[in-house]
């Protein structure tokens, strides 16, 4: 694997929207190619070696490539848009969209990612060693369609909105998350090492969600259903089991409804 | 203004029944001439294919309900933006383009001509807003009578005068150019929650069934003489069995004659047709009944139609059909917007996947080229996606290129999922037919604009015709090779004429030529019945008043074009 280090030097004035900081754009380029590559500081079109120093050379696909994103880059959006293959390494904060749309490969933020890391994600794998924003894992404004595969890791804590529409794949939040978890979902899974707020669940049709801390509020629309003993996450416990959202219609399985599934740990 | 000669290439024109001929079209004043002078400006078409500007006869393209399709919908804008480039503005929408986005994309694809295809009389003032922020081609748009509280309560007694006069009131303040009629009664039924699903379902409280409204307005439609026919959408739209509805309207055309001096056969166009030939009982025997909706229309010369092609994309559905709305996203669980308006009618929106790999939608894709397939004369059906409703009008090369090469059916079904199903349940499979080009011309040009009262002004290359002309990449003599090339032709304009202004050059848009309103203006006698009618409707129950309401001055119509009518003989 060849690795690409592109480190800030001339910070932008306005947030730089980034999407060709993905492993695909850079596949198969030299330092020299990859500084070209178009990137829009606000709605002014520019290119990635104004703000970057590059140095290294990409593998010939985006498998073979790796990427190491490291200087201040808290202004920068879209780190690893669509990409599906290779490795990209941030080594600070850095803005929204880290990773949305990914198909494969693997992201490691080592500070924390602003909103909308992960949006409607399909594969790969995506560290956030700090915490995450709102809306992680979910789908794009207006749509139906949030992260369907692939699994999210954040050491810190959530922000709101987490698992909105997911339809599948797996977020881990070693802290707390914040209001509004796996609302609409309809598949996947959502594991809470940390508490809770509220409306967790809300109009959830399918899908898993873990809280091994408290939560403040209960939904109204989960109802107990009795006591089951998991292993999740390599742990092992005791959870209290509820089904829901009853607001929301479901599909039926071999004539079961199938509702979501909310376990708190005891 | 400039002269234009376009030199040497195939013409296709069925107004003057020209068949691929190798001629030159001149152009002088922004109408098509005899000659030009040496100094004319020589566009060479050599090898290239030359068509009339083409007539978009019934797509969603301006008002509040595509609006509010482009504002919920922020997802069609994802992946789908234009920058600004030259003369181009920057533009978003995949299946409900902004309005930039929507000239500049008929433009081209060789469009000069598009109809709104529902305006609510309430908001015409947003609709011509938006028509006014169309870039280059020519709009008119047709407001909606189905539901009006007005029509019901004339034509429960048959008062067809006074239903006319309320007609040619409502097309005058509303700059509208035809009448339009939505689930006759069923959109307003549903204020009751209920829904008139045959032609003889009556409205509650109007106590009036969907048959008498159809031929009460086509019985006004033709008292007035307008350019077009009613143009309708059907009861029962997309459910199994439907086309017994369907046929049941079209039986109402038996017996009215059409009067009008605008060279227009038809009493009644029936729109979107494909949604309108379903037969079987359920999603699980759905099939097609192409053939008996289209037997009927070939026997009877009163009918016009068009296809409303499913083109297998994610799109977004928009219709008067309150109801039926309500229906899709009980189907499909996606996101619902639903608006009354008030004494007139009521428009929901929700949007649609048609996936390949569902039967229904694959069943649905092959109905709407059959039915094409199956008209004999092309000059009375056309080719429309119903944008976005079945697809966005930015598919038309692909569905010309289906309808012009069975090779490409076949690739179609053969990859579809259940191709099994779409070839028991249709008889897409055995219809060997391929448009020609001329058949093209007719069903995209010389048809809807006869069909629309405008015959004589434009979809045709004769002198004296409006300037609007196409030019495509596109060898009428070579061999085609591969039918996605026939795709790519139609996809861009070598060079596009709009009014005798060349707004596209080798598919990049060069102007925004010079934009017109096309509105129906109604010279009517007097009729102080429903003139108090109207008045006492706005003091009882409009929210706004009357002098409010109408669309007129500069502001909404900037550069209008106004049919005349003379109704008071």
């Amino acid at each position: 694997m060849e690795t690409v280090t592109i480190t800030m030097k001339n910070a932008p004035a306005l947030f730089l929207e980034a999407d060709t900081i993905s492993p695909d754009a850079f596949a198969g380029k030299s330092a020299a190619q990859i500084a070209e590559l178009p990137v829009f500081e606000g709605n002014n079109p520019s290119t990635l070696g104004k703000y970057f120093e590059i140095r290294g050379g990409a593998g010939a696909t985006a498998a073979d490539t790796k990427i190491v994103v490291s200087g201040d880059v808290a202004k920068v959006k879209y780190i690893g848009f669509k990409m599906t293959g290779g490795e990209v390494v941030v080594e600070k904060s850095t803005d929204q969209y880290v990773g949305a749309w990914m198909k494969g490969g693997r992201i490691t933020v080592k500070g924390d990612v602003a909103a909308f890391a992960g949006t409607a994600m399909k594969g790969g794998e995506m560290v956030i060693e700090g915490n995450a924003g709102n809306y992680l894992g979910a789908a794009y404004r207006g749509d139906w369609r949030g992260m369907s595969g692939g699994k999210i890791l954040v050491k810190g804590n959530a922000g709101s909105d987490t698992g909105m529409y997911m339809l599948g794949g797996e977020i881990t939040v070693n802290g707390n998350i914040d209001v509004h978890v796996m609302t609409h979902a309809e598949g996947g899974t959502v594991i809470v090492r940390g508490n809770a707020k509220s409306k967790v669940g809300g109009q959830m049709v399918d899908g898993n969600i873990y809280i091994f801390g408290t939560i403040d509020v209960m939904m109204p629309g989960f109802k107990p259903n009795g006591e089951v003993e998991l292993e999740v996450g390599g742990t092992k416990a005791k959870f209290a089991h509820f089904i829901g959202d009853v607001g929301e219609r479901h599909k039926k399985k071999k004539g079961q409804v199938v509702y979501g599934n909310l376990y708190k740990k005891i | 203004m400039a002269e234009y000669i376009i030199r040497n290439g195939h013409v296709f024109d069925p107004v003057q029944g020209i068949k691929g001929d190798k001629k030159d079209i001149c152009i002088k004043d922004g109408k098509i001439v005899d000659k030009v002078g040496s100094s004319a400006k020589v566009i060479d078409a050599k090898d290239k294919t030359v068509m009339a500007g083409a007539v978009e006869i019934h797509a969603h393209i301006a008002g509040p309900k595509v609006n509010l399709g482009r504002i919920y919908r922020p997802e069609d804008k994802l992946f789908s933006c234009t920058p600004t480039k030259g003369m181009e503005r920057m533009g978003s929408g995949a299946s409900i383009p902004t309005t930039f986005k929507t000239g500049y994309e008929y433009a081209k694809m060789g469009y000069t001509t598009a109809m709104e295809a529902a305006m609510p009389p309430l908001f015409s003032r947003h609709v011509h807003e938006e028509i006014r922020d169309t870039p280059i081609i020519d709009e008119g748009a047709f407001p909606v009578f189905g539901n009006n509280w007005f029509v019901l309560e004339y034509l429960k007694n048959h008062e067809i005068e006074n239903t006319a006069a309320y007609m040619a009131w409502l097309l005058n303040v509303t700059k509208g150019y035809a009448v339009k009629v939505v689930n006759p009664g069923g959109t307003e039924a549903w204020g009751w929650g209920l829904n008139c699903l045959t032609v003889n379902d009556p409205v509650p409280y109007f106590d009036i069934t969907p048959a008498e409204i159809v031929k009460g307005l086509m019985e006004a439609n033709e008292y007035l003489g307008l350019p077009h026919s009613v143009h309708i959408h059907p009861n029962n739209l997309g459910n199994p069995g439907c086309y017994e509805t369907t046929l049941d309207t079209l039986k109402l055309t038996e017996g009215i004659k059409a009067k009008n001096k605008f060279g227009r056969e038809q009493v009644l166009h029936l729109t979107h047709t494909q949604f309108h030939s379903y037969g079987g009982t359920t999603w699980a025997d759905f099939e097609s009944k192409a053939k008996e909706v289209t037997d009927y229309v070939n026997k009877n010369k009163s009918i016009t139609i068009d296809t409303g092609n499913v083109t297998l994309d994610e799109t977004t559905t928009m219709t008067a059909d309150g109801p039926f709305e309500h229906h899709l996203t009980g189907l499909n669980h996606l996101k619902w917007a639903n608006v009354d308006v008030e004494l007139e009618t009521a428009a929901g929106v929700v949007p649609y996947i048609y996936s390949p790999n569902i039967s229904v939608c694959a069943i649905q894709w092959a109905i709407g080229l059959e039915i094409p397939l199956m008209m004999k004369d092309p000059m009375r059906c056309y080719i429309t996606t119903d944008h976005p409703n079945a697809g966005p009008f930015t598919r038309y090369p692909r569905v010309i290129k289906w309808l012009m090469s069975k090779k490409a059916r076949d690739v179609q079904v053969d990859s579809f999922k259940h191709k099994d199903k779409v070839l028991s349940q249709t008889s897409i499979g055995s219809l060997d037919r391929e448009l020609s080009l001329y058949e093209l011309a007719q069903m995209t040009r010389a048809g809807p604009a006869k069909s629309l009262g405008l015959g004589s002004m434009v979809g045709g290359l004769k002198p004296g015709m409006d300037a609007d002309i196409a030019v495509y990449n596109f060898n009428p003599e070579k061999p085609v090779a591969n039918p996605d090339d026939i795709e790519k032709a139609f996809s861009r304009t070598a060079a596009t004429f709009k009014s005798g202004v060349q707004v596209v050059s080798n598919g990049e848009i060069v102007s925004n030529g010079n934009k017109r309103t096309l509105w129906v203006s109604i010279k009517a006698k007097e009729n102080a019945q429903v003139a108090r009618d109207i008045a006492e409707k706005f003091v009882k129950y409009y929210s706004m008043t009357q002098a409010n309401y109408e669309a007129l001055g500069h502001h909404f119509v900037p550069n209008p074009f106004a049919i005349e009518v003379d109704a008071t003989n």
